[in-house]
C-alpha cells in the first residue's frame, strides 16, 4: 500500500515535470521554429532576447524528466530509449544545434546566418521528436522480458508523423504568443498575426489526434466513449472550446497575456487527456507504473530530495522570470 | 563520453575564479577586478553553454546506448543523478540568467549572489556526478534482487560514501581548478608577451600563478592518496598503471618507462628502478607486490592504455609543479612580469590541465575494465540490445557534429582569449537600476 501511494507520488512528480518542460521550453523551441519568419535584425534580436535569459533552465526541466524517469521507472526508460532511439539522437542533435546558437550566433556575426538557421532548424527537429516519441509511447510499444523487442523504425507511422505535426504547432503558437507579450511594435504585430493562423492550425492538428487515438486500442474507446466515463471526460472537450473561445477573443482585443495563458492553458487540457488514455500504463499496451517502478526504497530516498528541492526551484526559477519581466529590447548582452 | 568531461573541468574551476573576482571587485572597488570578471564571463557562457548541451547528449546516452547497465543500475545510480539535477542543475541554470544579463536588474549585491549559487551548482554536481562514478569504481551498500538489479541496502551512506569516493573528489576538484588557472595563465601570459605594462594580464597572471604555486604540489600529493586507495580495492587498475606483470615478493620497481604487451604478459624495453614501487605505493621498499599475472588475464584492462595515460598525467602534474616553483622564485626576486622565457612557458602550458584530466580519466575508466560496474557488471553485459550498426551510427553522428559544433566553439574561444580584456568592459553600474522595460538587455557591455 505504501508503495503504492509512493509510485502515485513520482507519477505526479514526473508528470508535473514533463508539463513544466513543455510548457517551457515549448515557448522557447516555438520561437525557434518561427524564427526564420522574423526579419532579419530587429525582430530576431529581440525574440532571442525574450529567451536568452531562461531557455537553460527550461531545458533543465528535460533532464528532470530523463533522470526522474530513469530513477523512478528505470523499466520504462530502458524500453522507451531503445524503442525510439532515432527520434531520440534526432531530437539531441537539434537540441545540440539550438542550444550553442544562442551563444554563437553572438560571437560571430559574419556567421550569424547559419546559426539562424541551426536554431531553426534545431528547434524544429526536437519539437517534431518529442511529439512522434509521444505518439510512439501512445500506439503502444512491443515488449518481451525486460526489453524492447520491436524493430528500429517501428515508430514510424501516420499516427506519429500526426503527432510530431500537432507538437511542432503547439511549440510555435507558444512561442508566438510569449513574443506578443514580450515585445512591442512590428515584432508584436507580427507575432499577433502568426498567433492566429498557428492558433487554428493547432486545433485542427488537435482534432485529428483526438480522433485517431481511440482508435489505437480499444482500451482508449472504452475510456472515452463508454457510460458513465464519458461524463467526465466530455468536460475535457469542453473546456478545450471555451479555451480557443476566450484566446480568439483576446488575440482580436489586443491583449498581451491572455493568449499566451489560452495556449498554457490548452497544453494543460491535453495533459490531462492523455493522461485520461493512458493511465496506469507507462508503456502502452503492457508494462504499468507499478510493473516499472523502481523498489521503494529508491523511490523513498528520492522523495526526500525533491520534497526538500523542489519548493526552492520554483521560488528561484520565478524570481529569475520576475527578474527579466517585461518587456525585452533588441541590443545583444555582450 | 571523455569529450563532455573537459567542459565541466573547465566551468567548475571558471564559476569559482569568476566568485573570486566578483568578490575581491565588491570587497576592494578596484576596477580591474570587474573588467576581468566581464572578459572571463563571457567565456564561461559560452563554455557552460556546450557543457549544458553535451551533458544533456550524456544523460539520454545512458538510455539508448547503456539500457541493460540502465536497468539493472537504474535503481542505484538513477537516484543519484536525479539529486544532481535538482541540488545542482537547476541552481546553476536558474542563477545563470542573472549572472550573465541581470547585473543591471539585479545591482552587484545579488548579482554576486547569482554568481555565488551558480559556482556552488557546479561543486554540488561535480560532488554527485563524482559519487556515482566512484560507486561504479568501487561498488559499496547494494544487494542484488531476484531480477539482477542492484538495489540500495538498508542505508544509503555506504553507496554515497563509496570508499573511493573522497580521494576522487578532491583530485578532481583541484584538478579542475588546476586546468582554469592554467588557461587564465596562459591567456595572461600571451598578453604579457605583447605589452608586459597590461594591467590586467599582470593580475590575471600574478593570480593564476600563485594558484599554480600552491595547487600543483597539493595535487601531487592527493593523486598519491588516490593510488593508495585504488590499490586497496581495485589492485589490478594499479599494476596495470605501474606495469607490474610479474609479482615482486622483493619490493617491486618502479617502472619509468617501456611497452607494456598484454599479449605477452611483459613490458618490452624497460627502464625501472628496483624497489621505488614497493616504497612509493607502500612506503617500504622491501614490502612484497602482487603481479598481474596473480589474477585472470580476461580481467586485465589494456594495460599498454593505463599504463601509458598514467605517465601522461604525472609528467603533466610534475611539470605543473615546476612551473610553479619557477613562478614564484621570479615572483620573489620581483621579475614575475618581466621574464619572457616563463610567459612562453606558461602559454604552452595553458592546454596541460585538460590533457591531465583527459589522462587521468582515461586510465581511472579504461582501468576499470572489463567491467562498468567493478566486480560486478561486465562492459560487454552493459550495452543496449540494439544492432551494433545502430550504435555505430548514432556515435559516429554524435563524433562528427561534436567535431563540428565544439571545434568552431574552442575556435570562438580562442578568438574571445586572444582579445584584450580592456577597460571598456566596464562601465559601472553604480546604480542598480529596476525600470524593466526601459532599459534594454544589454547588462553586461557591448563589446
Amino acid at each position: 500500500m505504501v508503495d503504492t501511494d509512493l509510485t502515485l507520488i513520482w507519477l505526479g512528480i514526473l508528470g508535473f515535470a514533463t508539463l513544466a518542460y513543455v510548457v517551457m521550453d515549448g515557448f522557447d523551441l516555438g520561437i525557434g521554429i518561427i524564427f526564420p519568419s522574423l526579419e532579419v535584425g530587429s525582430e530576431r534580436d529581440q525574440a532571442m532576447n525574450a529567451i536568452a535569459p531562461v531557455w537553460d533552465g527550461n531545458e533543465t526541466w528535460l533532464i528532470l524528466g530523463g533522470g526522474g524517469l530513469l530513477a523512478a521507472f528505470p523499466l520504462a526508460y530502458a524500453i522507451i530509449l531503445p524503442a525510439t532511439y532515432p527520434l531520440m539522437i534526432a531530437m539531441l542533435l537539434g537540441l545540440v544545434f539550438r542550444g550553442v546558437a544562442f551563444e554563437f550566433r553572438w560571437r560571430d556575426p559574419d556567421h550569424r546566418a547559419y546559426w539562424d538557421v541551426a536554431f531553426a532548424l534545431g528547434s524544429l527537429v526536437a519539437a517534431a521528436s518529442q511529439g512522434m516519441i509521444l505518439g510512439a509511447i501512445l500506439q503502444g510499444i512491443k515488449v518481451a522480458g525486460n526489453g524492447y523487442a520491436g524493430g528500429w523504425l517501428d515508430w514510424l507511422s501516420p499516427f506519429t508523423v500526426l503527432t510530431g505535426t500537432a507538437v511542432v504547432l503547439g511549440y510555435a503558437l507558444l512561442g508566438s504568443t510569449w513574443l506578443i507579450w514580450k515585445t512591442t511594435g512590428s515584432g508584436q504585430d507580427h507575432a499577433r498575426r502568426l498567433a492566429l493562423s498557428l492558433g487554428l492550425a493547432t486545433l485542427a492538428a488537435m482534432a485529428l489526434v483526438s480522433i485517431a487515438t481511440p482508435f489505437l486500442h480499444t482500451e482508449y474507446w472504452r475510456r472515452w466513449f463508454t457510460m458513465p466515463d464519458v461524463l467526465f471526460t466530455a468536460q475535457v472537450p469542453l473546456l478545450v472550446l471555451i479555451t480557443i473561445g476566450v484566446f480568439a477573443w483576446s488575440l482580436r482585443r489586443g491583449g498581451e497575456r491572455l493568449p499566451f495563458l489560452m495556449t498554457l492553458a490548452l497544453f494543460l487540457l491535453n495533459f490531462i487527456g492523455l493522461g485520461i488514455s493512458m493511465f496506469p500504463f507507462l508503456v502502452p499496451p503492457d508494462v504499468t507504473i507499478w510493473d516499472a517502478a523502481a523498489p521503494a526504497s529508491s523511490m523513498r530516498f528520492m522523495l526526500v530530495g525533491v520534497g526538500l528541492t523542489l519548493p526552492l526551484i520554483i521560488a528561484y526559477t520565478a524570481w529569475a522570470y520576475w527578474v527579466f519581466r517585461g518587456k525585452v529590447g533588441t541590443h545583444g548582452y555582450h | 563520453m571523455s569529450f563532455h568531461f573537459i567542459f565541466p573541468a573547465f566551468s567548475i574551476g571558471l564559476a569559482s575564479y569568476l566568485m573570486v573576482l566578483e568578490g575581491l571587485w565588491l570587497t576592494t572597488r578596484d576596477a580591474v577586478y570587474l573588467d576581468l570578471f566581464r572578459y572571463w564571463l563571457k567565456i564561461f557562457a559560452v563554455v557552460f553553454g556546450m557543457g549544458v548541451v553535451s551533458g544533456i547528449v550524456m544523460s539520454y546516452q545512458f538510455g539508448t546506448n547503456w539500457s541493460v547497465f540502465s536497468d539493472k543500475a537504474g535503481p542505484i545510480i538513477g537516484p543519484m543523478m536525479a539529486y544532481e539535477v535538482l541540488t545542482a542543475f537547476f541552481l546553476e541554470a536558474g542563477f545563470l540568467g542573472v549572472m550573465l544579463f541581470g547585473m543591471r536588474k539585479v545591482g552587484p549585491k545579488l548579482h554576486f549572489v547569482a554568481t555565488l549559487m551558480v559556482a556552488l551548482g557546479t561543486l554540488v554536481s561535480a560532488t554527485w556526478i563524482i559519487s556515482v562514478n566512484s560507486w561504479m569504481q568501487t561498488p559499496a551498500g547494494f544487494l542484488v534482487n531476484a531480477r539482477g538489479q542492484f538495489v540500495p541496502g538498508d542505508s544509503w551512506w555506504p553507496i554515497l560514501f563509496n570508499p573511493s569516493f573522497p580521494y576522487r573528489l578532491v583530485h578532481t576538484v583541484i584538478g579542475s581548478y588546476l586546468t582554469t588557472a592554467l588557461v587564465v595563465g596562459g591567456v595572461g601570459a600571451w598578453h604579457l608577451l605583447k605589452s608586459s605594462a597590461n594591467p590586467h594580464a599582470r593580475r590575471m597572471f600574478s593570480m593564476s600563478m600563485w594558484m599554480v604555486t600552491l595547487v600543483a604540489p597539493l595535487q601531487i600529493l592527493a593523486g598519491d592518496t588516490q593510488g593508495l586507495n585504488t590499490l586497496e580495492h581495485q589492485p589490478i587498475k594499479v599494476l596495470a598503471m605501474e606495469g607490474d606483470f610479474e609479482p615482486s615478493p622483493q619490493g617491486a620497481p618502479l617502472v619509468l618507462f617501456g611497452l607494456p604487451s598484454n599479449e605477452d604478459a611483459t613490458v618490452h624495453y624497460r627502464i625501472a628502478i628496483p624497489k621505488l614501487g614497493s616504497l612509493i605505493l607502500e612506503h617500504d621498499p622491501d614490502k612484497p607486490l602482487a603481479g598481474l599475472t596473480d589474477y585472470p588475464r580476461d580481467r586485465w584492462p589494456a594495460v599498454p592504455v593505463v599504463f601509458w595515460s598514467f605517465r601522461i598525467m604525472v609528467a603533466l602534474g610534475l611539470a605543473m609543479a615546476s612551473l610553479g616553483a619557477w613562478s614564484l622564485v621570479l615572483r620573489l626576486r620581483s621579475r614575475l612580469y618581466e621574464s619572457p622565457w616563463l610567459h612562453r612557458a606558461a602559454v604552452l602550458m595553458g592546454p596541460a590541465g585538460f590533457l591531465a584530466v583527459i589522462a587521468g580519466w582515461v586510465t581511472t575508466e579504461v582501468g576499470r575494465q572489463p567491467y562498468t560496474v567493478y566486480g560486478q557488471l561486465l562492459t560487454a553485459d552493459s550495452l543496449s540490445p540494439l544492432a551494433a550498426p545502430a550504435v555505430a551510427t548514432s556515435l559516429g553522428v554524435f563524433a562528427a557534429v561534436y567535431f563540428l559544433v565544439f571545434g568552431v566553439g574552442a575556435s570562438y574561444l580562442l578568438r574571445m582569449m586572444a582579445a584584450l580584456p580592456s577597460a571598456q568592459e566596464s562601465e559601472l553600474p553604480h546604480i542598480p537600476q529596476h525600470a524593466a522595460g526601459t532599459t534594454p538587455a544589454a547588462a553586461i557591455s557591448d563589446g
